[in-house]
C-alpha cells in the first residue's frame, strides 16, 4: 500500500493527510479528515448520498478520488451553519420537515446549496430535474422540494413558472 | 465496494499523457471525468494497474468552432453543453441532448470524449456523434489517426481507439441555418439511460427537405444510423404522413436487443415514438 502525501482544502480549512490513490474523495473526507458528514449509501454514483462541493460545482464524491481534489476548493455540509446558526436552507429542512432517517440529508443540503447559490433563478421545472439527482428513502421527497422551494422564495431566487 | 490498489499519474500536457499511454497502455487506464469508469472499479469489473489522469491537463479543456467544425476537447465536461456552446441548431440540439445525460452533479464530471470513448449502448453522445457524422481525433506517440464516427463504433463498449492512444478531441460538423435538429430518448426514471432514443438532423429548403439523418441509440451493441429511414424524408415536404413512414422503416431497420426492461417488440415500438418526436421537435425549432 503506497500513500501520497496531499493538502485538501475544506470549508476553507487545511488538511495535510496521507491517502492512497485508490481512495475516493467520500473515504478521504470521512477517515483521513474526520469529517463524517458526508454520507456514502451506493459507492457507484446513484444515490448522490455523497454529494459535495468542488469548486463550486455539485460532484459525487464517491466517483472522484481524493488525491484528485488537491488545490481545489471543497466544501461539505459540515460547512454550512455558522456556528449554532443554520444556513437559511437547513433551517428550511428543519421548518418544512424535509428529512426523517437524515442520511440522505447531507446530498440533498449541498446539491440545493449549489443551486440556490446559481444566478440563475429558480423554478420549479429546474427544481425538479436538480433534486431529481438524488434518492431518499423516507421523505417521499414532497418535503424536501418544499425545503428547498421555500427557501429559494426567501432568498428572492424563485420564479413561478408560465402557466402552461 | 472500493477500488483496488492502481499507480496514480496526473501529466500536465498531451504529450506526458501519451508517453504514459504509450508505456503503460496496455495495463493502465485513462481517467477523465470517472462517472464511468470509478464505478467499474468500485464493483472491481475494472482493475487497472496504472490510471492516468488527465484532468490537469488544461490543453485538453477547450470548446471552439473552428471552419465547419466544433472542436471539442477531452476536458469538456458535459454540464458545459447545457447553454448552447455555438449559435445555431448545433449548439440547441447539444443544450438538448445533454439535460438527458444523467444528473446535475455527474455533468459536472463526465467528458464528451469520456462518453465517447466509454460507448455505452445508450449514450446520447455517441448517438449523437454518429448522427451527425462527426470525427475523432485518436493520438499516441506515434502522431494523429483521424476516424470518422462511422468507423469508431464497432460493438458494445468497444472503439477504434487503441491501448497507447488518446482521445484528444471530437469534431462535430457545424451545421448551417438550413438544418434542423430533434432528440428524443424514453426512459422509465429521470436521467436513468435510455430504453431507445433517436436524434435527427433536417436539411430543409424553401419547405422540401433536401437532407436527412435518423441516428438511433439503446436499441443494440452500437448507435445505429436508420439511413433508410431517412432516405424516405428527402425530397418530402415535413408532415406527419411522413413522419410516420419514416417512423415505420427505423423501427424495422435493426435487430432489437433483448433484456429485462424491454422485449424486441417493445424496443420496435418505443423507436417508432421517439423518431417522430424528434422529427416533430426538429420542425418545431
Ligand atoms: C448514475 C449514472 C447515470 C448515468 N447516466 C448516463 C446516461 O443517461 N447517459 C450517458 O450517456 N451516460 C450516463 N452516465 C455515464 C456518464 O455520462 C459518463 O460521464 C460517461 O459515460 C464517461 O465519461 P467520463 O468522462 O466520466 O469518462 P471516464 O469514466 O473517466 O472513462 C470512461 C472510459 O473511457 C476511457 N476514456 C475516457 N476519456 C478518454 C480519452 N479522452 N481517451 C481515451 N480513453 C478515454 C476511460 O479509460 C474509461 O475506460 C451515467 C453515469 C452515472 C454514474
Ligand atoms: S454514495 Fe455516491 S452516489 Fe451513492
Ligand atoms: S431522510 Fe431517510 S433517506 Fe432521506
Amino acid at each position: 500500500m503506497t500513500t501520497q502525501r496531499i493538502t485538501l482544502t475544506v470549508n476553507g480549512m487545511t488538511h495535510a493527510i496521507e491517502v492512497e490513490p485508490r481512495r475516493t474523495l467520500a473515504d478521504t473526507l470521512r477517515d483521513q479528515c474526520g469529517l463524517t458528514g458526508t454520507h456514502l449509501g451506493c459507492e457507484h454514483g446513484v444515490c448522490g448520498a455523497c454529494t459535495v462541493i468542488v469548486d463550486n460545482q455539485p460532484v459525487r464524491s464517491c466517483l472522484m478520488f481524493g488525491i484528485q481534489a488537491e488545490g481545489r476548493s471543497i466544501r461539505t455540509v459540515e460547512g454550512l451553519a455558522d456556528g449554532a446558526t443554520l444556513s437559511p436552507l437547513q433551517q428550511s429542512f428543519w421548518d418544512h420537515h424535509g428529512l426523517q432517517c437524515g442520511f440522505c440529508t447531507p446530498g440533498f443540503l449541498m446539491l440545493a446549496t449549489w443551486l440556490l447559490e446559481r444566478e440563475t433563478p429558480i423554478d420549479e421545472a429546474e427544481l425538479r430535474h436538480v433534486l431529481s439527482s438524488n434518492l431518499c428513502r423516507c421523505t417521499g421527497y414532497q418535503n424536501i422540494l418544499k425545503a428547498v422551494r421555500e427557501a429559494a422564495k426567501g432568498l428572492g431566487k424563485w420564479v413561478e413558472s408560465a402557466p402552461a | 465496494m472500493k477500488p483496488a490498489a492502481f499507480d496514480y499519474h496526473a501529466p500536465l500536457t498531451p504529450e506526458a499523457a501519451l508517453a504514459l499511454l504509450a508505456t503503460h497502455g496496455e495495463d493502465g487506464k485513462v481517467l477523465a471525468g470517472g462517472q464511468s469508469l470509478v464505478p467499474t472499479m468500485a464493483f472491481r469489473l475494472a482493475r487497472p494497474a496504472v490510471l492516468i489522469d488527465i484532468n490537469r491537463i488544461e490543453a485538453l479543456n477547450f470548446c471552439r468552432p473552428e471552419g465547419e467544425v466544433l472542436r471539442v476537447g477531452a476536458l469538456t465536461r458535459h454540464a458545459r453543453f447545457e447553454t448552447p456552446v455555438v449559435t445555431g441548431p448545433l449548439g440547441l440540439l447539444l443544450a438538448d441532448v445533454v439535460r438527458n445525460i444523467a444528473h446535475t452533479p455527474i455533468r459536472s464530471r463526465g467528458t464528451m470524449c469520456g462518453s465517447l470513448a466509454h460507448a455505452d449502448p445508450a449514450s446520447e453522445w455517441c448517438c449523437t456523434a454518429l448522427t451527425l457524422g462527426a470525427t475523432l481525433v485518436a493520438a499516441s506517440t506515434a502522431g494523429e489517426r483521424l476516424i470518422t464516427a462511422g468507423d469508431w463504433f464497432q460493438s458494445i463498449f468497444t472503439t477504434a481507439l487503441q491501448p497507447n492512444e488518446l482521445l484528444t478531441e471530437v469534431r462535430l460538423p457545424m451545421l448551417g441555418s438550413g438544418w434542423r435538429c430533434g432528440f428524443s430518448e424514453f426512459n422509465r426514471r429521470a436521467g436513468d439511460f435510455a430504453l431507445a432514443m433517436a436524434v435527427v438532423a433536417l436539411q430543409v429548403e424553401g419547405g422540401v427537405i433536401r437532407e436527412a439523418r435518423i441516428g438511433l441509440g439503446g436499441v443494440g451493441a452500437t448507435p445505429i444510423l436508420a439511413a433508410e429511414a431517412a432516405a424516405l424524408l428527402v425530397g418530402q415536404s415535413p408532415g406527419e404522413v411522413v413522419w410516420s413512414e419514416a417512423a415505420e422503416r427505423a423501427a424495422t431497420c435493426f435487430e432489437p436487443t433483448e433484456d429485462i426492461n424491454a422485449t424486441p417488440e417493445y424496443r420496435r415500438d418505443l423507436v417508432r415514438a421517439v423518431v417522430k418526436r424528434a422529427l416533430r421537435k426538429a420542425v418545431a425549432t
